[in-house]
């Protein structure tokens, strides 16, 4: 035994130098600066480094399982403001490393996964949650780290099924992204058998801060009965003003109250207090979805890298789709792509600012593959062709 | 009228016995409440919680000396491991033990605890006598899984971001192998003379298998519970029946203990036990396996060769680590 740890030792004194040869993975996070909308709260400002530090702790994580497998990472961050157009800077980044992951809307995501240099590199949204990019607007070049508006609003669906709060009703912002979250709780709604009429839009601007005591009972008086009220307001710019002062005492849903999410410092079982406690310690704050989002995709890229041994695109890719591919993403089930859209699988915990209530998928709802592909778009009704 | 009085005789009973607990004559079990910053212990003869005692925040990883004279407690909110007198619950001391410390592992030598830091990416080596750290090594992230191998010579962290098996030198305390694991590797054990290590891999939903002399993984274990999803079929903790010969695996929220045969890799049975399963410890002649519910907040006993859940003991909230502590000692 003597005999041979010393033989071993002698290979491997370094832990970095553990395998012979090293490998340089090299990822740019870019950023397309996204037009914020003015909202009447200042509670809740925006970080600078919203997304950007969670690809840093994916950084961090992927650099330390490197450096015992001779593997390094680095990760190249890029902002682009926001009247300028994505492609030059994508373009640039692309001849650097063909793994960028991409804070940006929906269109600059397409914009920058059909360049041409694109085509075979391994992009990850980790922004938009718009369910057409996981549809008809889907590109094979395209990962998606952040849930869908499908999967979120499935989650609170399948949990207003199981209280049978049959029921619904729904506020909806006039902004297009409200518009756009809306129609995704309005499609989910369909999908489990609830009622759902249509929405009431909330058209005011005034400050509702002040005022919200006298107008929101007025405005919620001749809404359809309902066991629970969803509000889609992206922002949450009137969202939280509802609670507690609707004409019936309901619970409220969507945007403020009881809502969907890739991730809130409220989830701490599985070791996710773990995850947040080191994402506390780089960016001095709480971690975001879209945080997570990043780190996500940062760790998907290390851990297929880590398995294949390669850093070429195709195998990677290859991998990521294939079901040898998990990432513990500390939500308490093996995380994988979903290989028909490049939709991350994940639970949906529903969250209030304090607690966890319920993550979704919710015992009941079953499935042959998995329980996750209870959530969002499924094999059968994929719409996406760039897959195939 | 009566089920009160004899209830209220119980609690008499129980209130000499933790004014006398040198009159206990019974085996023991001691089990770490992770959320209660407590230690249940359960007396194995009447399967009753005895005594209750107090430690530092957020226990989990515990062990005893060689000869039962002090209990070591992973207090990990507290930053340290407490070594407590067993007789009278008393905290004797704290030693040094990096920070966020969760489970570790006592050398054979009596003397050196290996203690996985979970936050800070370390293993730290603690003298138990002098109260000092020897050495700290940098690991994976989220290091969990502590062994050390019967002679003393290898010892073994698991990372559980990482997903590596850290193989360290006790000589020079340096890594001399890395080696992959699936995900989110929790539990390691050296078992049959220390000639196989094996790793339990929540995430991943295995078992590795490797052989020590060559660090080669030659085997993987697989389970499959009926009726219940694979992602939730999660290894964790596991120990080995008298001999080797089989493996009690706690399989986290599956709510199930499998048994698996150590020469075949097979499994050959699961148990339905309390609510996310995760440590265990035997009774002396390891006839009885005692594991760790968290969620429900208790501990099923089981009876080894029927393989069947005999009755829970309720214990304090998040019961995390279980440990035998043998009479008289």
């Amino acid at each position: 035994m003597i005999r041979h740890l010393c033989a071993a030792l002698a290979v491997c004194a370094m832990p970095m130098a553990a395998v012979a040869e090293t490998m340089d993975i090299t990822v740019t996070w870019l950023r397309h600066v996204e037009p914020e909308r003015p909202v009447l709260s200042n509670l809740d400002p925006i970080p600078e480094d919203r997304g950007r530090a969670g690809a840093a702790l994916g950084l961090e994580d992927n650099q330390t399982t490197g450096r015992f497998l001779g593997q390094t990472y680095r990760l190249d961050i890029v902002e682009v403001p926001k009247d300028t157009d994505p492609t030059a800077a994508a373009t640039a980044a692309l001849a650097v490393s063909p793994f960028l992951i991409l804070d940006a809307t929906a269109e600059s995501l397409l914009k920058i996964a059909d360049l041409p240099q694109a085509q075979s590199a391994v992009l990850f949204n980790s922004s938009a949650s718009d369910v057409a990019l996981r549809a008809g607007s889907c590109r094979a070049n395209l990962f998606h780290t952040l849930p869908s508006d499908a999967m979120k609003a499935d989650a609170l669906m399948q949990f207003a099924r199981l209280k049978r709060w049959e029921d619904l009703a729904m506020i909806q912002g006039a902004a297009p992204r409200d518009t756009v979250w809306a129609e995704a709780l309005r499609a989910s709604a369909t999908k489990f058998g609830m009622k759902l009429g249509d929405g009431k839009l909330w058209e005011f601007d005034a400050d509702m801060r002040r005022n919200a005591a006298q107008e929101v009972p007025l405005f919620t008086q001749d809404l359809p009965d309902h066991d629970l009220l969803l509000v889609a307001d992206v922002a949450n710019d009137f969202a939280r003003y509802i609670a507690y002062n609707t004409w019936e005492p309901r619970p409220i849903a969507g945007s403020e109250g009881l809502i969907p999410t890739a991730w809130s410092p409220v989830v701490e079982q599985w070791g996710a207090a773990q995850l947040h406690s080191r994402f506390t310690d780089l960016a001095a704050r709480d971690m975001t979805a879209r945080d997570y989002a990043a780190w996500a995709a940062m760790r998907a890229i290390g851990e297929a890298v880590t398995r294949t041994k390669s850093t070429d695109p195709a195998t990677l890719r290859a991998y990521m789709l294939s079901d040898e591919f998990e990432l513990a993403g500390f939500k308490g089930r093996p995380q994988s792509f979903r290989s028909w859209n490049g939709q991350m699988r994940q639970p949906i915990p529903l969250v209030t600012r304090s607690a966890v209530v319920a993550q979704a998928p919710l015992p009941g709802y079953l499935h042959q593959r998995t329980e996750l592909d209870t959530l969002g778009i499924d094999a059968p009704e994929a719409t996406c062709t760039a897959f195939n | 009228m009566a089920r009160r009085f004899k209830s209220l005789a119980a609690l008499l009973t129980s209130v000499a016995v933790a004014t006398a607990p040198q009159l206990a004559m019974s085996d023991e079990i001691w089990v770490t409440n992770e959320k209660d910053d407590t230690i249940s212990v359960i007396d194995i003869e009447t399967m009753e919680v005895v005594r209750t005692i107090d430690v530092g925040e957020r226990p989990r990883g515990i062990t005893f000396s060689k000869d039962y004279s002090v209990l070591y407690v992973c207090a990990s909110d507290s930053d340290t491991v407490q070594v407590i007198d067993p007789e009278t619950g008393r905290v004797l001391h704290e030693l040094p033990s990096g920070e966020d410390p969760e489970q570790f592992v006592l050398a054979p030598d009596d003397r050196h605890l290996y203690i996985a830091n979970e936050d800070d990416a370390i293993t730290t080596v603690v003298d138990t006598q002098t109260r000092t750290v020897v050495a700290q090594i940098d690991v994976g992230i989220e290091p969990e899984g502590m062994a050390i191998s019967p002679d003393g010579k290898i010892a073994i962290t698991t990372s559980e971001t990482t997903n590596m098996a850290h193989w360290i030198d006790t000589e020079t305390q340096e890594l001399f192998a890395n080696t992959l694991v699936d995900s989110r590797p929790r539990h390691a054990e050296f078992i049959k003379d220390g000639t196989e290590l094996w790793v339990s891999s929540e995430i991943g939903g295995t078992i590795t298998i490797f052989d020590v002399a060559t660090q080669a993984e030659k085997g993987k274990i697989d389970f499959e519970v009926t009726g219940v999803h694979p992602d939730r079929v999660q290894p964790v903790g596991f120990e080995m029946t008298a001999g080797d010969t089989h493996a009690l695996v706690a399989l986290g929220p599956s709510n199930h203990v499998a048994v698996v045969n150590a020469e075949t890799y097979k499994v050959e049975d699961y148990i339905l036990v309390g609510r996310r399963v995760w440590h265990m410890d035997f009774n002396a002649d390891r006839t009885l396996a005692f594991t760790t519910n968290g969620v429900s907040g208790d501990v099923t006993v089981i009876d080894v060769a029927k393989r069947k859940a005999l009755r829970s003991i309720k214990v304090g909230r998040f019961p995390w680590g279980a440990a035998f502590r043998p009479t008289g000692s």
